[in-house]
């Protein structure tokens, strides 16, 4: 059994709980389509998002040469990492510079597919995410389980737990609002005592050199604008080309993620304030190598907004952990594969390809298309487990052979009308232990026609 | 009209009706339905797992069957959406181009074809729509809730001109019932998980029989139907719109 399918299994085993995740997720999902059904164009804002993002890509080193040599005019401190070492090298180098101690962090995922934070710990430099369900899972030392809603996978006396051991809250108080204000107090002290303040990024304008970056916490803000230095992280993908571009996306975005019409902060960060330093980290990690993908380069569209998660019946119901990686989801795992294959081979697997993604992504990924495609990639370099591909090639002669067919679907059937139940529904048959076999008709199809249509 | 029946190999080996009812019905609309005897599959099973290139044999196939005629229809949208959309694998070749563009879900042929407004059936039950996937998202037989689009589905057209039939409403419209080919056997426990939900949304707003264009979806929620022991029936389209009596 593949990883994934032993970590849905071990999910699905609390039942319940399973449920209340579906339904949580669910949630989200309705609200989006909600929210996308009041905006009378919304299926041209997404062809229109789609369209921009592909004009992106296809010109990507001129826009970002355009956006550093903007940044660099406003003030800014421009930086080039080739990967995710050469990303933290220079955070820790800026960090050194300063003799910051403390960094408060906003919502990056980057910085999570970077492991940034384990590199910056091991040098003496304490980060605070300040993300509230960031914060949460960074207390429980866990990874996101959702790439908008890191702590989706946690209840709220869970939460109340952690608090009470680690923020010294009242035992036994659950409440959402008692909590939240709980760690806004415990953040509000660490947003003081901050020497510098990283960011994400949401969109980056080629014609302005600014970043745009969406929260609903206001997190960003507050570390930003308390800090001496400011760093914003982005993946060379996060490029629009110019200011009259943002709309687009943050109408879709906002929508997408959470069904609100727009997400409550959108900061537009342009140029240092006066005595401080503002840099830029522009990441590959990987992304040239995928964009030269023909098949998969268009992933590199994405916003972001995490819609293809709560729509997608397999990780509403098996949880973010079990994709094992920074973004999970039907997006994670057409993009994981991109950047270690072997590691991610089981995720384009975890998918009944029905499709919900690709129709609810607003940049018209075609999410689904790519999976299917992944897939065959996957067994063109590493193969199937040994006796699965025997079995399937096998298959594959019997179905190219009428006569051969016939025969063989002749025995299945008997072999199913003899069989005792213990032999069909043994441990070997992943379908039988949860499910009933078809029962077995008289005759096929064929010979029914023989008998009664054919002289 | 001369008309093709393809009969996808599971239909063939475990649920015959569905391609009798198929058959019964194309008759009874007038068509010459031809059933080439040397039909095999659509080949997904093994593109679904990643080895398209061990199936192209089998489209060749499949190509070579069915080549000539002008209208191929199957009872099942995911094989159809198959042949029409990861049959490119053959290229520009003409006679799989010809293949490809001309095999129709029963649904489409019957809508958009054969443009029927009206069907001699009786189906005095309370029914359940399951919507399959690639019926529904990969030939668009209908609209898809994730789309901001009007509203239209060729299924519920064609359940409109049953006589006693009444469709039930379902929490959700449009999840899938977790079969997904070898994802049932690669996946159990979401598969399943899947398929128990959907068979309770069935069962929690009132239905005695769900129905699907799609014999696959409807041949997993029968298997979990079964197990749970669940009052529900499953019954394919085909066998409702020929005016089956139960």
């Amino acid at each position: 059994m593949s990883e994934h399918a032993k970590k849905a299994a071990n999910f699905i085993a609390d039942e319940p709980r399973t449920d209340w995740h579906d339904e949580s997720l669910w949630f989200v999902r309705t609200k989006r389509d909600r929210a996308a059904a009041s905006v009378p164009e919304w299926e041209q804002l997404r062809q229109l998002a789609s369209d921009i993002k592909d004009n992106v890509l296809s010109n990507l080193d001129s826009y970002l040469e355009q956006f550093e040599a903007q940044a660099r005019a406003n003030g800014v401190q421009v930086h080039w990492a080739k990967d995710a070492h050469a990303h933290n090298e220079i955070v820790y180098t800026i960090l050194e510079r300063h003799q910051a101690q403390r960094m408060v962090k906003s919502k990056s995922m980057l910085t999570e597919e970077c492991h940034l934070n384990p590199y910056l710990e091991e040098r003496g430099i304490t980060v605070i995410d300040t993300d509230l369900g960031e914060r949460i899972i960074q207390l429980l030392e866990e990874p996101p389980s959702h790439i908008v809603m890191p702590a989706i996978h946690l209840k709220r006396e869970e939460v109340g737990e952690l608090f009470e051991e680690k923020l010294a809250t009242e035992k036994g108080n659950n409440d959402p609002q008692y909590l939240t204000e709980a760690a806004r107090q415990h953040l509000r002290s660490e947003f003081m005592q901050a020497d510098a303040a990283l960011t994400g990024v949401n969109f980056a304008i080629a014609e302005t050199g600014g970043v745009v970056v969406c929260t609903n916490e206001g997190n960003a803000d507050m570390g930003v604008h308390l800090a001496p230095v400011q760093i914003h992280s982005m993946g060379i993908e996060k490029i629009i080309p110019r200011a009259e571009h943002l709309g687009v996306f943050t109408r879709l975005l906002g929508r997408s993620a959470t069904g609100q019409p727009i997400t409550i902060f959108t900061a537009h960060h342009q140029r240092p304030r006066p005595g401080t330093e503002m840099h830029i980290i522009l990441v590959d990690n990987g992304r040239s190598e995928h964009l030269g993908k023909k098949d998969f380069r268009n992933s590199l569209k994405c916003i972001r907004c995490g819609a293809c998660m709560n729509t997608c019946p397999i990780y509403r119901r098996s949880g973010g952990h079990s994709y094992d990686n920074t973004v999970p989801g039907p997006i994670g795992s057409i993009l994981s594969p991109n950047t270690d294959l072997e590691a991610h081979s089981d995720l384009p697997f975890a998918s009944t390809l029905c499709g919900s993604c690709s129709d609810v992504c607003p940049v018209k990924i075609d999410i689904h298309e790519q999976l299917y495609k992944w897939r065959q990639k996957i067994v063109e370099v590493q193969g199937l487990p040994a006796a699965k591909q025997r079995a399937l090639k096998m298959t594959g002669k019997i179905l190219a052979k009428p006569k051969v067919y016939q025969n063989a679907g002749f025995l299945a059937r008997n072999f199913l009308k003899v069989a005792p139940r213990f032999m069909v529904y043994n441990g070997l048959n992943e379908w039988g232990k949860s499910r009933e076999l078809p029962e077995v008709p008289k005759q096929s199809f064929r010979k029914w026609y023989r008998r009664n249509r054919r002289s | 009209m001369k008309v093709a029946l393809f009969v996808p190999c599971y239909i063939d080996q475990f649920y015959p009706q569905v391609g009798i009812a198929t058959l019964e019905l194309l008759e009874k609309l007038s068509c010459e339905v031809h059933f080439p005897q040397g039909q095999t599959c659509c080949g997904q099973p093994l593109a679904n797992s990643g080895m398209e290139e061990d199936a192209r044999p089998i489209y060749e196939h499949f190509v070579q069957t069915f080549a000539g005629f002008t209208h191929i229809v199957a009872p099942s949208g995911s094989c159809v959406y198959h042949v029409r959309h990861h049959y490119d694998l053959l290229g520009d070749e003409s006679e799989a181009l010809a293949v490809r563009s001309q095999t129709y879900d029963l649904v489409e042929f019957l809508t958009d074809v054969l443009q029927v407004d009206q069907l001699a059936a009786q189906f005095p039950h309370r029914v359940g729509l399951h919507q399959s996937c690639h019926g529904l998202r990969g030939l668009r037989l209908g609209s898809a809730s994730e789309l901001m689009e009007p509203s239209f589905s060729k299924v519920r057209y064609l359940l409109g001109m049953v006589e006693g039939l009444e469709l039930v409403q379902l929490d959700r419209i449009d999840e899938c019932c977790g079969f997904g080919g070898t994802f049932a056997i690669n996946e159990p426990a979401i598969s399943t998980k899947m398929g128990k939900d959907r068979a309770a949304d069935h069962q929690r707003n009132g239905a005695d029989f769900i129905t699907s264009n799609d014999m696959s979806c409807l041949m997993h929620l029968e298997g979990v139907i079964r197990r749970q022991k669940q009052p529900l029936q499953v019954i394919h389209l085909a066998e409702i719109l020929n005016g089956v009596v139960r």
